[in-house]
């Protein structure tokens, strides 16, 4: 391989642009996982939902995916609730949440992909747009739109999530219940509630990571499963609930996962999650931005 | 019940269980047979960390891939006997348990299944890179007609797996009688109170690792000579993961009952549901019954029945019966 510093500039610079995809896939995590401490292992399941939701509306309407996905936030936001409703009811109420709610969420994962499998069959699908396909030249940069586009709504998203984290009532009682629960109840807040609220929110920001999916790549049913590795990696190197150290490690995975390609090959990349995960545990397991 | 006599009572019934299977005069039998029993072991392997301590194991189809491909790695070499590349298959997935259960076991509970879900993924990528074991375009295993003794070489795989299956119960009980055993329930009902009154929860922890994965990597190992061509995709399947998540707690995870009931039904329903009806469809089943059971039945089957028996009159007050599992109303 020869090196080159054009080569090295492009990888680092489209590592960056789906770095800002990446995080956009994560941040529901860093909400569920890192604040909530539920493991929701289905999210990469809801985000291929959302993605086939992108894709049935695209195709028979013509409507714009983001537009789509951003329409459809509600049902996701209810979808959401619904679920840990069930998971408060059967699993967090009862303190089984370690074994058997992980199980229940291996479930979702599994009865999500096999649905899909059933109705769509594995064929990839994709949506029409018209920022898919031309490209922005800067310098001898190359940045393809269909990338650049999600990468920009995705910090968009990132930025709206962190304000209604830090300046709303709802937001701020998302916080706290992370640390206190008790304390919530005391302020007559029912932590149950903000939980659920929350984790609503988690599953409406599967519906645009869903939509970026599929403008990015074609999708099929068992594309999620490479999402886990770089999901979990993401939110527990940007330290657990950080929304801006989400995006940090995001961009920063994204840029290695570039160069491995780049340089080594596409086919390694989807070990580059992995190593950089147990790296993650093994040497700062608070992550880069961590409490 | 003794363990010498207890390993007796279970080679009696596996010899009845060989007997039978020959006197049904199909090899069919042994085919499906051998997938009912593999996954017997996988998941009696998989409750060994995550019934008894209270791990969850999302990686089971990356262990099993392991045992099967160490033996496509030394079949390419040499074809061993296939005894020789079950303690092999089994060496190599026990050290991946130990070594990833070092990482990540000290840390929260989560950490360690999150690293079991994305290791499938790994492991999947490094097969596909490896062209030794035949990359992404899969590896041929010539499987022998005949082998001296028993005659039909699937006859013989299916005894060799059927031996394994009572190793591995035999095992799984052992464990959950000897101090190991009482060591891994204090991990799983309090970690914290177990660490604190001197239990080395890591080193129990490291041990259950190794010992399921190890179990995992056996079941792997005979599985190219029964597929007859090893493919990564489908070796590292999800199926694997799901199935032996979803048998022990269908069936219940706190004895060796458990897996075995939950695999011999979900095993013989599945290869029954694959002829008839569709394997997706049979995979959505098994998905819809383990997201019921964990829902309404926490301590499956052998709970239900446990329960059942254990209805004493003192149970009832008024003409409510009192739940004695049922936990304190929350606070």
């Amino acid at each position: 391989m020869i090196f080159s510093f054009d080569l090295l500039i492009n990888a680092v610079v489209s590592g960056i642009l789906i770095g800002g995809f990446y995080a956009a896939v994560t941040c529901g995590v860093s909400i569920s996982f890192g604040i909530l401490d539920i493991v929701n292992i289905a999210h990469p399941a809801f985000i291929i939902l959302g993605s086939y939701v992108a894709y049935i509306v695209n195709t028979t309407f013509g409507l714009d995916p983001i537009l789509t996905a951003i329409i459809v936030t509600p049902l996701f936001y209810a979808l959401g609730a619904g679920i840990y409703q069930v998971y408060y009811v059967s699993f967090e109420k009862r303190g089984q949440e370690s074994l058997r709610g992980l199980a229940f969420f291996f479930g979702l994962l599994f009865i999500t992909e096999v649905s899909l499998v059933l109705y769509f069959g594995v064929d990839y699908r994709y949506v029409d747009a018209a920022y898919i396909g031309p490209s922005v030249h800067v310098g001898g940069l190359d940045m393809p739109l269909r990338i650049l586009v999600p990468c920009l709504v995705s910090l968009l998203l990132i930025a709206v999530l962190q304000f209604i984290l830090k300046h709303t009532f709802i937001g701020r009682a998302i916080m706290a219940v992370a640390q206190d629960h008790f304390a919530l109840r005391l302020m007559a807040i029912d932590p149950v509630r903000i939980k659920r609220i929350a984790f609503g929110i988690s599953i409406a920001t599967a519906s645009l990571a869903g939509a970026f999916l599929i403008i990015i790549q074609p999708v099929e049913p068992s594309v999620g499963r490479e999402y886990i590795g770089r999901i979990f990696a993401i939110c527990v190197l940007g330290g657990m609930g950080s929304l801006p150290g989400t995006v940090i490690a995001a961009m920063l995975l994204g840029i290695v996962e570039s160069l491995t390609s780049t340089f080594y090959g596409p086919s390694w990349a989807p070990a580059v999650s992995f190593g950089l995960l147990l790296l993650t545990l093994a040497v700062r397991p608070s992550g880069l931005m961590g409490r | 019940m003794r363990t010498p006599l207890f390993l007796l009572i279970w080679f009696v019934i596996a010899a009845a269980v060989f007997a039978g299977a020959i006197a049904f005069g199909n090899d069919y039998v042994f085919f499906a047979g051998y997938v009912v029993l593999q996954y017997v072991v996988l998941s009696t392997a998989w409750n060994i960390l995550g019934g008894y301590c209270g791990y969850v194991n999302f990686g089971s189809a990356a262990f099993f891939a392991l045992g099967a491909y160490s033996t496509v790695a030394i079949y390419k070499f040499y074809p061993l006997p296939i005894p020789l590349l079950l303690v092999f298959g089994g060496a190599v997935s026990g050290l991946v348990g130990l070594g990833m259960g070092y990482l990540t076991l000290r840390l929260r509970g989560a950490f360690f299944a999150i690293a079991t879900l994305a290791l499938a993924v790994v492991m999947e990528t490094l097969v596909v890179n490896w062209d030794y074991v035949g990359g992404s375009r899969g590896a041929y295993i010539i499987r022998p007609e005949e082998i001296a003794p028993i005659g039909n070489y699937i006859r013989y795989l299916f005894l060799i797996m059927l031996l394994l299956a009572v190793a591995a119960i035999t095992t799984a009980r052992l464990i959950e009688h000897s101090r190991l055993g009482y060591g891994f329930a204090t991990i799983r009902d309090d970690e914290l109170a177990a660490e604190a009154s001197g239990v080395p929860t890591l080193r129990l922890k490291l041990i259950a690792t190794t010992i399921s994965g190890a179990l995992m990597g056996m079941a792997g190992a005979p599985f190219p000579y029964y597929i007859g061509y090893l493919q990564p995709s489908s070796t590292f399947g999800l199926e694997y993961a799901v199935n032996s998540i979803a048998m022990p707690l269908i069936g219940g995870t706190t004895s060796w009952v458990g897996p075995l009931i939950g695999a011999i039904l979900l095993g013989s329903l599945q290869q029954i549901a694959t002829v008839t009806i569709s394997s997706a469809v049979n995979l959505l089943i098994v998905g819809c019954l383990l997201v019921g059971f964990v829902i309404v039945a926490p301590n499956g089957i052998v709970g239900l029945v446990h329960k059942y028996l254990q209805r004493k009159p003192d149970d009832f007050v008024g003409r409510r019966r009192v739940d004695p599992d049922a936990p304190e109303p929350a606070p």
